[in-house]
């Protein structure tokens, strides 16, 4: 009677080998097309670099009839425009969150909770003519540096909050109760255990926010104005990132115009793998920690 | 628009599908490129399919530059465009020699919103000047020469120009640089470098959208987009120095002025006559001479026949110019040149 036992162990063995396979080969799939992306968009990028030189990064102006290609206010615009959107987005993302999770009774948080995650849903194109309709005309700020900030604000408070919220909810009920027993009101429950245990997660929430920021295209290019040559640090200005330029020009772009706005691309993939390590790296570090404890 | 295109194409790609099924052997040719003559196209491919029900056509926009590496790529029959392949994309072509068929004319018109001034003369240095900012009041000497006896106010001027690359850019660009030779320095491209304290608008649409909105603001947009938004549109001042308004008749004047290829390839901007609008641009159907397949061929022949012929009727009413008499002419026998297998 044990041999049966032993025939179905060894075909489960089978199974399991075939399974981790299968999905072994999904992950190498990634990261195959994202090796691929790089590697073409590398290879098309280069004739831009044969004949800026790295002057393509420090180059103000941009003129394509020229075939003269600088990507410094582009990469700019692209910094500046995410960093208003983080200063808006991450206050209002950390408030909803620690009210879904610290304040609100749960009957109010669990359809907060859908109402977040619906917004994160809205095509983006939606925020970018909800933009120019109402942000850029009704309101007058025409279209900005700070136009585009608050549109990106918004699209990216869902990922934050829904992540922070994730990270929040890690800290053990005991720390929290243990906190309040000691007398302490909640916000000092709040800065004292919550805060301190998911500091690392809420970083990383934070920068795949950034991430987010950084390469969305078709809102940005609505609602940023389009300027070219805009180093300022005026948010009612108009300006330009590097998403939104591509979207723009690359319809009727040829030759070393086109290599250039490629060029913008392999600038815009290094940035935002590089912002999305740090998190990862930030967020596992944090992760570490928090088996210790 | 990157996202409108990829629409576009999927609908492309479901309307291959349809009428085999629902019209048994139905031919279907496919086209996509320059925004300017889409809505020709449309209108065109609706009067087209009355009398010949079995085809179907398609044509998707997204831009003349789509158009033509659509063309050279083989995954469209035919491809719209306002400006003629380069010799080094051509030799990537992969359907090998092209023909060139012109179908249409357009004014480019110079749109404001000046309050007070209902009438606007224009000369291309002035245009020039304005555009690349160093006239920044409607009460400067230059514009006002132009324009004896208009009160021009003290408003400063608000410079709106497209965002997007395109083909309206493209001929204006090249206007002012051929017509203001030694004014104008931003070059010709369907993207230039436009001073940084200018207004960039999505298409003609949102350029004629910030003119409309913002007073003391000047613009360019195809004729039928000024007349779409109600905006006030200059007269130009042609190579003869008369000014002449944006109008179909104008535009087809200009295509009566101009030198044209034996390959069908011309400039209708700053043309000779009296009655010349000078911002005239112009756009060809491209397909390749070589068809491989006889009933694409052959419902090609048809379509391009409708579009240099019957279909010019339609043009005027959507404010497009028909080709003049004699470049009409040319189109019509190049039609013939089409080999089918």
């Amino acid at each position: 009677m044990n041999e049966p036992e032993i025939d179905l162990r060894g075909a489960s063995d089978y199974k399991d080998r075939a399974f981790a396979k299968m999905t072994a080969g999904a992950a190498g799939v990634v990261l195959l097309i994202l090796g691929l992306i790089a590697m073409t968009i590398t290879r098309r990028s280069l004739p831009v670099f044969h004949e800026m030189g790295l002057g393509f990064f420090t180059t103000k102006r941009w003129s394509p009839p020229d075939s003269l290609f600088g990507a410094l206010p582009f990469v700019w615009g692209t910094v500046f425009t995410a960093a208003i959107a983080l200063l808006i987005a991450v206050p209002i993302s950390l408030g909803v969150a620690l009210f879904m999770t610290q304040v609100a009774p749960p009957r109010l948080g669990k359809p907060l909770v859908y109402l977040i995650d619906l917004l994160a849903g809205v095509p983006s194109v939606v925020f970018g003519l909800w933009g120019v309709l109402v942000l850029s005309q009704h309101f007058d700020l025409g279209r900005s540096f700070l136009t585009a900030g608050i549109i990106l604000a918004i699209m990216i408070i869902p990922i934050i909050t829904s992540l922070s919220r994730e990270v929040i909810d890690t800290t053990p009920p005991g720390d929290k109760e243990g906190a309040l027993a000691m007398g302490t009101t909640r916000w000092e429950m709040i800065t004292e255990t919550v805060l301190p245990h998911s500091a690392g997660g809420l970083v990383g929430a934070v920068m795949l926010g950034l991430g987010r920021a950084m390469g969305e295209t078709i809102a940005a290019a609505l609602v940023i104005g389009s300027a070219l040559g805009q180093m300022t640090v005026r948010p009612l200005a108009p300006g330009n990132s590097m998403p939104a330029v591509i979207a723009n020009e690359w319809g009727e772009a040829q030759d070393l115009h086109k290599s250039a706005l490629i060029a913008l691309a392999v600038t815009l993939f290094a940035m935002t793998i590089l912002v999305n390590l740090i998190a990862t790296g930030i967020v596992q570090r944090s992760m570490k920690r928090g088996q210790g404890t | 628009m990157i996202k409108t295109s990829l629409f576009a194409g999927a609908l492309a790609v479901l309307g291959l599908g349809a009428p085999g099924i629902a019209l048994g052997a139905a031919v279907t040719l496919n086209g996509s490129g320059s925004t300017l003559s889409k809505p020709y196209q449309e209108v065109a491919i609706d009067q087209f399919r009355k009398t010949h029900k079995d085809m179907k056509i398609n044509y998707g926009g997204g831009g003349s530059g789509k158009g033509r590496q659509d063309l050279a790529d083989a995954v469209v029959d035919f491809a719209g465009s306002d400006s003629p392949f380069k010799a080094a994309d051509l030799a990537k072509a992969k359907g090998g020699a092209i023909l060139y068929f012109p179908i249409l004319l357009s004014p480019i018109s110079v749109i404001y919103n000046v309050a007070g001034v209902d009438k606007l003369q224009l000369s291309a240095p002035v245009i020039a000047k304005i555009f690349q900012r160093e006239i920044t009041k409607w009460s400067d000497k230059a514009i006002a020469a132009e324009n004896p006896g208009a009160k021009l106010p003290d408003t400063a001027i608000v410079v709106a120009h497209r965002a997007d690359g395109s083909g309206t850019t493209q001929n204006f660009t090249e206007y002012l640089n051929g017509a203001a030779k030694g004014v104008w320095k931003l070059k010709s491209g369907s993207t230039v470098e436009w001073p940084s304290d200018t207004q960039a608008g999505q298409g003609s649409a949102g350029v004629a959208q910030i003119v409309k909105s913002t007073q003391g603001a000047i613009g360019y947009v195809d004729l039928s987009d000024a007349k779409a938004s109600a905006v006030k549109y200059a007269t130009i001042k042609n190579k003869a120095g008369k000014y002449v308004e944006a109008t179909p008749a104008g535009a087809s004047a200009a295509g009566d002025g101009i030198e044209v290829k034996d390959n069908l390839l011309f400039s209708a901007l700053d043309a000779k006559g009296d009655k010349a609008y000078p911002i005239t641009a112009q756009t060809w159907v491209i397909v390749y001479a070589k068809q491989s397949d006889k009933a694409k061929g052959d419902a090609l022949k048809s379509y391009l026949m409708f579009l240099v012929k019957d279909g010019q009727g339609l043009l005027t009413d959507i404010d497009y110019a028909p080709l003049p008499k004699g470049l009409q002419d040319k189109a019509i026998k190049q039609v013939d040149k089409l080999m089918l297998p």
